[in-house]
């Protein structure tokens, strides 16, 4: 009985509480830097395109919202001749970012995507790709992949044996 | 011919304002209760969202109002009505000030306790034509709820009527000038309020409907104005057994400077709040809880206090 009037009495306190709602069109959520929200892509420092149409990204999307076809420059430079997600699908997961190696695919902190047509839900490559380096600013996969980084040759580290020549026979 | 009119004028002012406030008390609850949960609630539609309750209603009249193939069809449409309908009756011997009242029975507590006593069959009619069987264990709890407090809600008011000597409700407030009932019967207040709660079937006591557990109980295949026949009745309900506790325990219209009418709304709408808070706050119990509490623990108190005033009242003569 007592516990019972007690509840009562906490409750009746609560009204003058501080509220905890957001009140949400006029007043802004804060959202954290790394949240994820809306796909983009993003360019290298010289503003050419990051992706290089590995195809890691669509793979690793457990809903399969993400589509892509890899095609070349005339410089054999690979890039998405279109690349489209499907927003109606997308949950946001990260997964893409993860999987991307060379950091063109990135979440942003924004969620304001209401559409009213659904078809609208589904980017095209125009719609994803930013002017900015987004989160790995100065990086360029082409200047760093595949690069000596100048401590050591090849095989010259201490349980290391030397490379192989795989186009020979001899053992 | 000018004594019709005037009353036929006062029930069609009474009708309308009751029906108006229970539709408003779905946006007081609202946003009541979010002021107890640090919310806001509704606060967009118009003013304070005080405009919600239109939109309610405009989306209650456009839903299908659907009768499912295999429900008892003309006990199904008919139950709705009874709960509405029974507490609207009750509000004919309410008196809200000295001369805003329809009918100043000599029964009139009596009259009360039938008149809500009868909107338990909306419950069990509309659990039971349903045909589902969530709705008719909600039908069955209903039923055994009804015995359990409709008992010692009668008797709790009985020590009221010793005191004032009447079953007028004009009497019983005329009673009550130099102190409340409340200050003399404690006791009865408390279990008066605990049988109205469950008379109305709000938490904590809604276990006819029990959404956590029976879906919607009594009222899981009702839609559209049906439904909404039940809401209106059950917030109808609260502005009765407010408006009951206050006439009967509170002085009902007595106050000092304001006049009647606002004395009686202001002490109503404390009780209203109350019942919120009450949902607020409190959790359900299960049903055969209540009937243990309603017959081994309540009915004896209710006993005993007839047994104290009825001495006291012998030895006072």
């Amino acid at each position: 009985m007592f516990s019972l009037l007690r509840s009562i009495g906490l409750i009746f306190l609560h009204m003058f509480r501080k509220r905890e709602t957001i009140q949400y069109p006029e007043e802004k959520v804060v959202l954290h830097p790394r949240w994820r929200g809306r796909i983009v892509l993003t360019r290298d420092p010289d503003g050419g395109e990051r992706c290089v149409g590995c195809y890691l990204c669509a793979a690793a999307c457990p809903v399969d919202c993400i589509s892509l076809q890899a095609t070349e420059d005339e410089n054999g430079r690979r890039y998405p001749a279109f690349f489209r997600i499907n927003f109606s699908r997308c949950i946001f997961c990260g997964y893409c970012e993860e999987a991307c190696p060379t950091y063109a695919i990135q979440l942003t902190p924004d969620f304001e995507m209401g559409e009213y047509n659904r078809q609208n839900l589904v980017y095209e490559k125009e719609d994803l790709l930013i002017d900015s380096q987004g989160k790995y600013p100065g990086y360029n996969y082409y200047k760093v992949a595949g690069l000596a980084a100048g401590v050591k040759g090849k095989g010259e580290g201490a349980n290391e044996e030397p490379p192989v020549d795989i186009r020979s026979l001899i053992p | 011919m000018n004594e019709i009119l005037k009353y036929t004028l006062m029930i069609v002012i009474i009708l309308f304002t009751l029906t108006t406030i229970a539709a408003w008390l779905i946006w007081l609850e609202r946003r009541m209760l979010a002021v107890w949960q640090d919310r806001y609630g509704p606060n967009r539609a118009g003013p304070f969202g005080l405009f919600i309750v239109v939109a309610d209603t405009i989306k209650l009249f456009f839903k299908e109002d659907w009768i499912p193939p295999f429900a008892e069809k003309t006990v199904f449409v008919f139950a709705p009505a009874i709960v509405a309908a029974s507490v609207l009756l009750s509000f004919v011997v309410v008196p809200f000030a000295p001369d805003i009242l329809v009918a100043d029975l000599d029964i009139g507590l009596l009259f009360f306790l039938a008149m809500s006593s009868l909107g338990v069959y909306s419950i069990v009619l509309g659990g039971w034509a349903s045909n589902n069987k969530y709705s008719l264990l909600g039908a069955l709890r209903g039923a055994s709820q009804m015995i359990s407090y409709e008992v010692f809600m009668g008797l709790s008011l009985m020590g009221v009527v010793m005191l004032s000597g009447s079953f007028r409700l004009m009497d019983i407030v005329m009673a009550q000038k130099d102190f409340w009932f409340v200050v003399t019967q404690p006791v009865a207040f408390v279990l008066f309020l605990t049988a109205g709660i469950a008379e109305t079937h709000r938490l904590p006591f809604d276990i006819p409907e029990a959404e956590s557990e029976l879906v919607a109980g009594f009222h899981s295949e009702y839609s559209g104005m049906k439904f909404g026949m039940f809401f209106i009745g059950e917030y109808l309900g609260i502005i009765l057994i407010s408006a009951m506790v206050v006439t009967i325990f509170f002085g009902g219209w007595l106050g000092p400077v304001l006049p009647p009418v606002v004395w009686f709304t202001l002490k109503t709408f404390v009780f209203i709040i109350f019942f919120i808070l009450l949902r607020a706050s409190l959790p359900r119990p299960r049903y055969d809880q209540l009937m243990e509490y309603g017959w081994k623990i309540i009915l004896p108190i209710a006993l005993l206090n007839l047994l104290v005033t009825g001495a006291f009242t012998l030895l006072k003569n």
